[in-house]
């Protein structure tokens, strides 16, 4: 399928998400969806390094918190409109990434992890001590009741986060099938055999850093106006930082297609349980299924759906008896 | 800013007692991460858990949270054998450890974290001792004896941990599991078994690094979250699973967070070992006394 074919059928598809929530005529949904499609950019912009690359990045939120904050700074000089704030959001996010992933990719694995950690935490720490946005105390933005088209202001923010959502995946798409795809995937599997057969391996990590870094960045620029009140705890919250990795995960992290799922499985649970049981509990969920599914079905639900559609149940049992590795030296 | 000497000395002094504290914390995560390869991020975790344990039989039974610490470590140990047999089996056997297995502890993190949160509130806790609350004064000089006697218990644990490491037979197996499991298994040794014994201290040392971290400071379970960039930070200098460069480096990164906050104010204290993680990172992932 060409990208402008599947971008167009992502906007119609879009749209009648927001024709459907339009029709229940309550904002809730509103407010609940922004949140599971906030979940779909960051979750696939996560993907981009992670699912990919094979690089795992603990530092989503910073990310995250870095596009919300570019908000609130350039909303202290003077305000503009979201669309451009995104934008704005996007690079200097894209430029941290870019910058993380000099100081860092050329270690492999773990370390990278840890580092994306701790560039999670020295970034919280600049902004609680930059007064200009608040410091610890957290920054108020004060969001319009309404906005010219769309009646009340959530609708606008939805359709804005449904925007970067069809866009994210698409993007996603795109690298996936293009040249630049198959280099990741070179990564991912051997990256000492990638550099050895030229593939260009520090520079496709930086590209992927920078764009996945962006992604979050525009997923938060939004954000200071949907929840009114900033504060660096919520907007650096392990919670981004874990499900950007828990919805890849569970939903597959070798296509577009699984941290789509993933997002939307899991935001809407989420969403429901905040509502019926308690924002606790649901982040304990949360938890359990990403252990749950690392360890029972590692390759996500679309490995799941992949196995189940390419053997029989029966011989599925035979060939992981087969499968297990080197024979075990007796004691 | 007015420079004091007397100020100066009381960070230091201050920093390496600390530091001595730090270097307990990072035990566990220079056998496991260091020595064995295995990154968990949960380490801080089961620290905090330690902390809750020492907690809980304090205010029932009003023991000694250091004496209870050292009670508890075979459940301890147990769990981390445990939890090693998971990681093995679902991620290290099939050759997943790297994406999948850091996704483990992430989860594992959390689940403790959030588990904590639900039964106990985010409310600080803190525990009873006698040597909770009297100060030793030489001069200008204050130390703390809420400091000094985790800072002198840690530096035991160190010296037990080093000395079973190089002297004992398990603790010669485990630095050779480090450097070539084949040989090992060749020599009719279980690699496996000597990674989930290691494994095991490795979490048995969070017991009494979380008892220690109860004495000198109130706990709540986000506190571990701090202590994860800390300990991979001192790990790293440290020069990765080398537990005299893990002292070394604790230390420094107790005096140079003391002079941090004493100086420049508290809430710049954690870039601080955050900071010197990404420059170690960045100009000697060796660290300070590298292999």
């Amino acid at each position: 399928m060409r990208s402008g074919l599947f971008l167009l059928i992502c906007l119609i598809v879009g749209g009648g998400v927001f024709a459907a929530a339009l029709a229940l005529g309550n904002d809730y949904y509103f407010f609940a969806g922004y949140v599971v499609l906030q979940y779909v950019v960051l979750a696939t912009a996560w993907n981009i390094l992670g699912g990919y690359c094979g690089y795992v990045n603990f530092g989503s939120a910073a990310f995250f918190a870095l596009g919300a904050y570019s908000t609130v700074a350039i909303h202290r000089l003077t305000p503009l409109p979201i669309p451009i704030l995104v934008a704005i959001g996007g690079i200097v996010s894209g430029f941290v990434g870019f910058g993380m992933g000099y100081l860092t990719l050329r270690l492999r694995g773990a370390f990278f992890a840890i580092a994306t950690l701790a560039l999670a935490v020295v970034l919280e720490t600049l902004i609680v001590n930059w007064d200009f946005v608040g410091g610890s105390r957290g920054a108020y933005i004060v969001r319009p009741e309404t906005i010219a088209p769309f009646g009340s202001y959530i609708k606008y923010l939805f359709m804005i986060m449904m925007l970067l959502a069809v866009g994210s995946v698409t993007i996603a798409r795109l690298i996936e099938r293009s040249r630049l795809g198959y280099g990741f995937a070179t990564i991912r599997d051997d990256e000492l055999a990638a550099e050895a057969s030229g593939v260009p391996t520090l520079r496709l990590k930086l590209i992927a850093t920078t764009i996945s870094g962006a992604l979050m960045g525009c997923a938060g620029a939004p954000f200071p106006y949907y929840i009114g009140y900033l504060q660096p705890s919520s907007a650096f919250g392990l919670d981004y930082a874990v499900n950007s990795i828990a919805m890849p995960l569970i939903g597959g992290t070798t296509s577009w297609v699984g941290p789509l799922i993933g997002a939307i499985l899991l935001g809407s649970l989420q969403q429901i349980a905040t509502v019926t049981i308690s924002s606790a509990v649901n982040l304990l969920i949360v938890g359990f299924l990403l252990v749950g599914f690392v360890i029972v079905a590692p390759n996500g639900i679309i490995g799941l759906v992949h196995k189940y559609l390419q053997h029989r149940p029966d011989d599925m049992v035979g060939r992981r008896r087969v499968s297990t590795d080197a024979p075990e030296v007796a004691p | 800013m007015i420079f004091s000497f007397d100020l100066l000395v009381n960070a230091i002094v201050s920093g390496i007692l600390i530091g001595a504290f730090y270097a307990a914390v990072t035990a566990g995560v220079t056998l496991s991460f260091g020595i064995l390869d295995i990154v968990n991020i949960a380490h801080p975790a089961f620290i905090i858990l330690g902390s809750y344990v020492a907690y809980i039989v304090n205010t029932t039974f009003g023991l000694d949270p250091i004496i209870t610490a050292i009670i508890v470590t075979p459940a301890f140990y147990a769990l981390g054998a445990g939890i090693y047999q998971i990681y093995y089996v679902s991620f290290e056997k099939r050759g997943q450890e790297s994406m999948r297995g850091l996704a483990f502890f992430f989860g594992l993190l959390f689940i403790t974290e959030v588990t904590l949160v639900l039964y106990f509130g985010v409310d600080y806790r803190y525990v009873e001792a006698r040597y909770i609350g009297p100060t030793l004064h030489f001069g200008s000089l204050d130390v703390p004896l809420r400091i000094l006697v985790p800072c002198l218990v840690s530096l035991l644990l160190i010296a037990v941990l080093q000395l079973v490491l190089t002297r004992t037979f398990i603790g010669r197996a485990i630095m050779a599991v480090a450097q070539d499991q084949l040989a090992l298994k060749l020599m009719a040794i279980d690699p496996i078994r000597i990674k989930r014994i290691a494994f095991g201290i490795s979490i048995a040392s969070a017991s009494l690094a979380g008892a220690f971290l109860i004495i000198i400071q109130p706990v709540e379970p986000s506190v571990g979250r701090e202590y994860i960039g800390r300990v991979f930070a001192i790990c790293v200098l440290g020069g990765m699973g080398s537990l005299p460069g893990t002292v070394i480096a604790a230390m420094l990164v107790g005096i140079v967070e003391s002079l941090t906050s004493t100086f420049y104010g508290p809430s710049w204290a954690p870039a601080v070992s955050f900071g010197f993680l990404l420059l170690t990172l960045a100009v000697r992932p060796a660290g300070l006394l590298g292999r």
